[in-house]
């Protein structure tokens, strides 16, 4: 089972899509280690992720950190810091 | 009573308020925040789902927090222009001080919890992601939670 991937508002833009579903390895387990994965893949993902800092996630829609765990099946977003109200 | 709601269409804040008010507290605390120039045109982007779930994690908090009868938190997203609105947040209580504090709580908390995030496109036709403000994370954290 894959993994289903959201990215949201510039992540969105500069990965050119708004979700995808991904096979990462099984060593692939945390958030952080998803992102890494995420951001070798291809010119535009490195662009998304390139400022680790400015990434956050949820992982099935609840806000999650790097270390957080990660498994098939899991829905992971991936979003700048948000800015409502 | 909780109203939670996102939506694309506008809202009419004082029917919020007689909802709120109909439910026998002594006072109403109100926020409504407004699209301003010098932007020209504000996209509010957000998380289906999850946005839905942290406003209500949120409103429940406040009520629970502050006593309170009842609370009101509406959130437009889409494209919207200056003057518009953007956001209501209201708290119904027995008294003032609670529905007055509630109202900040809320709002503080929806800047930071919720995952809604905008663009705005400025008068001279620039257009940019709108970055959280430290100020933000600060007044969130000032309510101890």
């Amino acid at each position: 089972m894959a993994i289903r991937v959201l990215y949201f508002a510039w992540l969105r833009e500069r990965v050119g899509m708004p979700e995808e579903s991904v096979a990462p390895p099984p060593d692939i387990a945390t958030v952080g280690a998803l992102a890494d994965w995420l951001a070798a893949r291809d010119a535009a993902h490195a662009a998304a992720f390139a400022e680790p800092g400015c990434v956050r996630a949820a992982v099935n829609q609840d806000f999650a950190d790097r270390s957080a765990p990660v498994a098939p099946g899991d829905e992971v977003a991936f979003f700048p810091p948000v800015t409502g109200g | 009573m909780l109203r939670i709601a996102v939506q694309a269409a506008d809202f009419a804040p004082g029917e919020a308020l007689d909802a709120l008010a109909a439910l026998g507290g002594g006072g109403i605390g109100c926020f409504l925040g407004v699209v301003r120039p010098p932007v020209a045109c504000l996209t509010l982007e957000h998380y289906p789902g999850m946005t839905e779930a942290a406003m209500r994690r949120i409103a429940e908090a406040a009520v629970a927090r502050f006593d309170l009868l009842g609370c009101v938190v509406i959130h437009r997203v889409g494209r919207l222009a200056p003057g518009e609105r953007i956001v209501l947040a209201a708290a119904a209580a027995a008294h003032r001080g609670a529905a007055l504090e509630a109202t900040a709580f809320l709002i503080d908390w929806l800047k930071t919890d919720a995952p809604f995030w905008k663009k705005e496109r400025l008068e001279g036709g620039e257009e940019r992601w709108v970055e959280a403000r430290a100020a933000d994370v600060a007044a969130r954290k000032g309510w101890g939670v």
